[in-house]
């Protein structure tokens, strides 16, 4: 087994060229093979919005939507971003999959977006942004949930600062306002 | 970040086979990486001395779930989310369903893989113990072939599995032989969600004439691998569920298990715990 | 009093917009050219003297800064109360995480291959790690005694008292180490050079901290120091002290490297090298009457401070001074120390000691109502203190108190008595036992005692000449809500749209001192100050004949604009006057501890599966009188967020400790609350305006720590039989308790 201490410990894996689409954008990225997808994000330009709170996957600061699907970006190795579609938290306002499929305007707060801001849902600010794409990626598969799938959609991303009421509260409110005369659910 | 990332390598594979012929020209060298959801933890604390894998996230030849009339069969890539949203495996093997949705979050399920959960081997995993209820088999492929091997015995030791170097995990059936056991299974975790297991309990039974007439008792996390309580089965078959029987059962059950003080819980909880999870199992069997 | 255009609306939070798109720029979003990344070698043993440094083979050392105490311009001390704590450990190390060399480099994936490669040679000493190993001093390392500090508090005649009651009950409590756990670990960016001086760039709640830490470390004048607060992902009291350590740090990097160093901790080393709350022990003795009333009450206090002073001083104060509770008590005697460890030093943790003591007696209390034969309730009922008596350090309370309306209001909105009777009769054949338990409790506001008077706080404002107000606080915002807080009393008071308004970033070259954003005094004191600064603007222009009442924000900025025309900048800048009738002798530690309090009722309900022992609050119900509430969901969102620690406190945050080393620092280790852990919490506020306060606020931030924790304890004993005494009550003890009980 390798020794960091040998000679060649710090031999050097070829960077790759990851083409992948970032919130609509067809980018390249030029990094190591198993550079964090989160630190390859954060270092593009203007794409600091994705967090790193703990580095294990377990606090959710780093979600994005990756094809798709809700991923922490600090367990996804960039070389398995080529060919990807991704979504970060820059890309929910004015983004282009929101709630009922209608586009944003350049800038226009998504729903959740509105709801977090008029109901508290952020506090601290530094799990909103995997909070609110793990919010959007759940409202999207299942628009109407209950409190009880709101917050096992939720239970991957810790915040410290609300107590979570808030947060489930600004859901709840961004659910009735794309669907008001939705049935209630339970 | 506690590794020297550039050191590492992670390759594309054209294909299942060419991920198999570079596992056997150069053994031991080249080790699959499938959603990285234990591997990246790793990566970050610094404990992973091995540095070149082979990423077989891609590889359709390792995805799907089909059904024949017997068998369920499972991709190895076949993610917890994948297994949540499986219709007859929430009818027919529920403890899996169960398993997967108590695993990590959403976030976690996406990307998490059976077959690494597997290959993984850690005895607080939470799929196994389900996957042992239902006496999967595995499919191990290498250059040379693939073999079947039961889930059961692949266990060799902590965190160690009868993989060879040259293999990988390309499949996972699950005989379609629960109709008619009552089933079971419980986490006992540090937490609601997201939590590592002190104790899982997963079991089914098959009661007749106010008999068990049959029982599989599997338990994680009170050895150093998953665990299937062969003798608490055995203390269980043909007895009636009364008191006794499940006080005689306890009995075997708090030898079988040899659970141990770590930084989540202590030896004496996991041992009290998995005693009153049995009983309530049995409860369960009564009602 | 006139009705109300903002103060008590729930205006959205000021750079709410910036933290729901992701564009709020924390320490790690910034990026400087030429910037090199910074790291931490630190002691591998917990006490010990240092004998050599080795920097191993195959890593290019000519390549990175390095240094170490020699490399320290001024003194070699994290300067706050005292200056024992070094920067870097020079001989001694006295504690396990204690900081050595330092390294930078501009690839940070190198860095940590070398600071992995860096040994540091320690000649082990025997150490310290429990409470009770310390005060029997089997070793001395901290000054003569190990005692950092110690207070004594007497009032009336507490050794008369034991033979004149019916009932005496004594107890031990005990409460654990707590990780603050802020989402944004710790970090810091600095440029340093000896022509430019020292800028700090990072996430910290007390930028004149830093500033005076830094000041000592450099040796230089307070005008080449500049520390600057950037967005800060949640602080807790974690951000409180800590941050002069790290930015010192980052700065001797910048200061010998000449570029610009970022310094981020990664979770694992912050969660095991920074501060943590206090672990405590108390012994409570406890004289009674058959009528319940409190004759006698003798508290023993001990907090373990780590390895250096720090704030333990203040920790313990806080915690000495709310250990007897809302309750007129003749006769009290408390005893209370902080002593070392050598463990990495406790600090500040959102409480602040109160919560250690105030767990201890509210469990107390309800054990001495079960010995004396009353409802909990009914003992608390009976000792409620009222206007005009006094506390244990003497103070003689001057507000309205209504902790008998709290009482019933709390009861009523649980369903306690319903609940109570109900789980009586349905848990004997139950494994699930399900119980209900409350705490009663205050929390004093802003700095003990002559604290406020000593920290001397300013604020300041300005206005431009389009009419926008500009306020200088060195005031945090950290998610508590200072921003929109201190620009809804601005907007208010001078009758403006909250979008005229705006906070300046605390910068110590641009912010006067407003004291650290700690004490839950942000919105009482300095927001007091912001209130007043506003009113002297306006005063201005209304003397000046440049405004008259009844004015239109266009009215105001034509105002604005004219005045400075003619007379140039319009500002003011208020100083912290201290209250004349409020006095405090530290002496006797006794007099007007506090300005004013949150008076509070919790009740949580529980549910304990006695098969796993795994305990879940169903329900908690929050009642609290805190003055006014400027912002109703801001200071919801102050208690539900407090509940939710409070809950971890209780249930789920163990330090495992080995050798004085936190040997749980991840966060799939250390367990705090997920979304389904945390019931919906119920906030109820009563509110009587305080006439010091900004538009009649107090304090409330810590309010919530103090009360969580033994109101679940309660629950928990209500529901099992068991005497709780200890928390975290982690499934492994409580399930040793249960097995006891049934025994």
């Amino acid at each position: 087994m390798p020794d960091s201490r040998e000679p060649d410990a710090h031999a050097r894996a070829r960077k790759i060229r990851v083409h992948c689409e970032i919130n609509g954008r067809a980018t390249t990225l030029e990094t190591y093979p198993m550079a964090r997808l989160l630190d390859v994000l954060r270092e593009q330009p203007g794409l600091t919005g994705t967090k790193e709170g703990c580095g294990e996957g377990e606090c959710g600061a780093c979600a994005v939507e990756l094809d798709g699907a809700l991923v922490n970006s600090c367990l996804v190795p960039a070389m398995q971003a080529v060919g990807a579609k991704i979504r970060t938290i820059e890309g929910v306002a004015g983004g282009n999959s929101p709630l009922r499929g209608e586009p944003l305007h350049d800038g226009q707060l998504s729903a959740i977006q509105q709801a977090f801001l008029t109901h508290g849902g952020a506090q601290c600010g530094i799990c909103t942004p995997g909070m609110i794409l793990a919010a959007t990626n759940l409202l999207e598969r299942n628009p109407q949930p209950s409190d009880a799938q709101i917050r096992e959609g939720l239970a991957g991303n810790l915040c410290r600062c609300t107590g979570y009421t808030k947060i489930f509260e600004s859901v709840v409110a961004a659910c009735r306002a794309t669907r008001p005369h939705a049935e209630p659910r339970r | 970040m506690r590794s020297y990332v550039p050191a590492y390598e992670l390759q594309a594979p054209r294909d299942l086979s060419d991920v198999l012929e570079r596992m056997t020209r150069e053994p031991a060298v080249w080790k699959p990486f499938a959603g990285g959801t234990d591997l990246m933890v790793l990566l970050e604390a610094g404990k992973l001395p091995h540095r070149r894998f082979l990423s077989i996230w891609k590889l359709a030849e390792l995805r799907g779930i089909e059904e024949t009339p017997t068998y369920v069969t499972l991709g190895a890539l076949t993610t917890y989310t994948d297994l949540r949203r499986n219709e007859v495996l929430a009818r027919e093997f529920p403890l899996l369903c169960r398993a997967a949705a108590e695993t990590g979050s959403v976030a976690t399920q996406n990307r998490g893989t059976l077959g690494g959960n597997i290959a993984n081997a850690s005895p607080a995993a939470d799929s196994p113990p389900a996957l042992l209820v239902y006496e999967a088999a595995l499919e191990l492929v290498s250059a040379g072939g693939s073999r079947w091997v039961p889930y059961h015995g692949f266990w060799t030791g902590y965190k160690q599995t009868g993989l060879r170097a040259d293999e990988l995990i390309c499949r996972i059936r699950l005989p379609r032989a629960t109709h008619g056991w009552r089933q079971y299974y419980r986490k006992v975790g540090t937490r609601r969600a997201q939590a590592i297991s002190k104790v899982c309990f997963a079991a089914a039974a098959r009661i007749d004439a106010g008999r068990i007439a049959d029982a599989r008792i599997v338990l994680g996390s009170v050895a150093p691998t998953v665990l299937r309580a062969i003798e608490t089965e055995k203390a269980l078959r043909g007895e009636k569920l009364t008191p006794a029987s499940l006080r005689a059962a306890q009995e075997v059950l708090a030898l079988e298990i040899a659970p141990i003080d770590d930084m989540r819980s202590t030896a004496r909880y996991r041992r009290r715990v998995a005693l009153n999870l049995l009983a309530e199992f049995c409860e369960m069997l009564s009602a | 009093m006139p009705e109300s255009r903002i103060i008590g609306t729930s205006v959205p939070r000021k750079e709410g917009r910036e933290k729901v798109t992701g564009r709020a720029r924390y320490v790690d979003d910034l990026s400087f050219p030429g910037m090199l990344y910074g790291t931490t070698v630190r002691s591998s043993k917990p006490r010990g003297r240092i004998r050599a440094i080795h920097f191993g083979p195959a890593v290019p050392w000519t390549e990175f800064t390095i240094v170490t105490a020699k490399d320290i311009p001024g003194k070699n001390c994290i300067a706050l109360l005292i200056e024992d704590q070094p920067c870097l450990a020079d001989e001694f190390v006295n504690h396990p995480e204690e900081a050595i060399v330092l390294l930078a480099h501009p690839d940070k994936y190198l860095l940590e291959e070398a600071r992995r490669a860096v040994r540091i040679e320690i000649e082990s000493l025997p150490a310290v790690f429990t409470i009770e190993d310390s005060l029997a001093r089997k070793q001395v390392i901290w000054g003569e005694d190990n005692i950092f500090k110690s207070f004594h508090v007497e009032k009336g005649d507490v050794d008369a008292a034991w033979g004149a009651a019916e009932f005496l009950v004594e107890g031990d409590y005990e409460t654990g180490a707590q990780e603050q756990l802020y989402i944004e670990p710790q970090g810091m960016i600095a440029q340093a050079n000896p022509t430019d001086g020292v800028t700090v760039w990072g996430s910290l709640q007390c930028p004149y901290y830093v500033h005076k830490a830094l000041v000592r470390l450099f040796g230089l004048q307070r005008d080449r120091i500049r520390v600057v607060q950037t967005e800060t992902g949640g602080g807790f009291g974690g951000k409180e002290e800590y941050p002069s350590m790290l930015a010192g740090h980052a700065a001797l990097l910048a200061w010998k490297s000449g570029k610009p160093i970022k310094m981020i901790y990664d979770r694992a080393e912050d969660m095991v090298a920074t501060t943590k709350r206090h672990p405590s022990r108390t012994h409570h003795k406890t004289a009674v009457t058959r009528d319940g009333k409190l004759l006698a009450m003798e508290i023993d206090f001990t907090v373990d401070g780590g390895a250096y002073l720090t704030l333990s001083p203040v920790v313990l104060s806080r915690g000495t001074i709310h250990a007897a509770g809302p309750y007129n008590c003749p006769n009290v005697r408390i005893r209370s120390r902080a002593v070392a460890t050598n463990m990495p030093p406790h600090g500040a943790f959102r409480g602040f000691g109160a919560p250690q003591s105030v767990f201890a007696l509210e469990r107390h209390l309800d054990r001495v109502a079960e010995v004396v034969g009353l409802p909990p309730e009914e003992l608390r009922r009976r000792n409620f203190i009222h206007e005009g008596q006094t506390l244990a350090v003497h103070q003689v309370i001057r507000e309205t108190v209504q902790m008998d309306r709290l009482m019933d209001r709390a009861l009523e909105l649980s369903g306690y008595h319903a609940k109570r009777q109900r789980f009586q009769e349905e848990n004997p054949p139950n494994i699930i036992k399900r119980g209900i338990g409350f705490a009663a409790f205050l929390h004093g506001a802003g700095f003990t005692g002559s604290g406020e008077e000593y920290l001397a706080s300013e604020a300041a404002l300005d206005l431009t000449p389009e009419g926008r107000v500009r306020v200088f606080a060195g005031s945090t915002e950290m998610g508590q809500g200072t921003n929109t807080v201190f620009a809804q009393i601005v907007a208010e008071t001078l009758g403006l749209g909250i979008d005229r308004i705006e906070i300046m970033q605390p910068d110590t070259a641009m912010v006067p001192n407003s004291g650290p954003t700690v004490a839950s005094r942000t919105t009482m004191i300095v927001g007091k100050l912001v209130e007043s600064a506003a009113h002297a603007v306006q005063k201005s222009l209304f003397d000046g004949g440049f405004l008259r009442p009844g004015y239109n924000a266009d009215d105001f900025a034509s105002a604005c604009d004219k005045y400075i025309a003619k007379f140039g900048p319009l500002q003011s800048l208020i100083k912290y006057e201290h209250p004349a009738d409020l006095h405090w002798d530290d002496a006797t530690y006794t007099g007007d501890a506090y300005g004013a309090y949150a008076w509070a009722i919790y009740v949580a309900e529980v549910s304990v599966d006695t098969r796993t022992a795994e305990v879940r609050v169903e329900d908690f119900v929050a009642v609290q009188e805190v003055g006014k509430v400027i912002n109703p969901v801001l200071a919801a969102g102050q208690i539900e967020g407090g509940v939710a620690q409070g809950i971890g406190f209780a249930l789920y945050e163990n330090v495992v400790w080995q050798e004085g080393r936190m040997s749980n620092g991840q966060m799939t280790n250390y367990i705090m609350p997920t979304s389904m852990d945390v019931p919906p919490i119920r906030v109820f506020f009563e509110e009587i305006p305080y006439a010091r306060g900004p538009a009649g606020a107090k304090g409330i931030g810590e309010l919530p720590l103090d009360g969580t924790a033994p109101a679940i304890a309660n629950a928990i004993a209500n529901a099992t039989g068991t005497n709780v005494t200890r928390i975290p009550v982690t499934p492994e003890v409580l399930l040793e308790m249960l097995e006891g009980v049934h025994a």
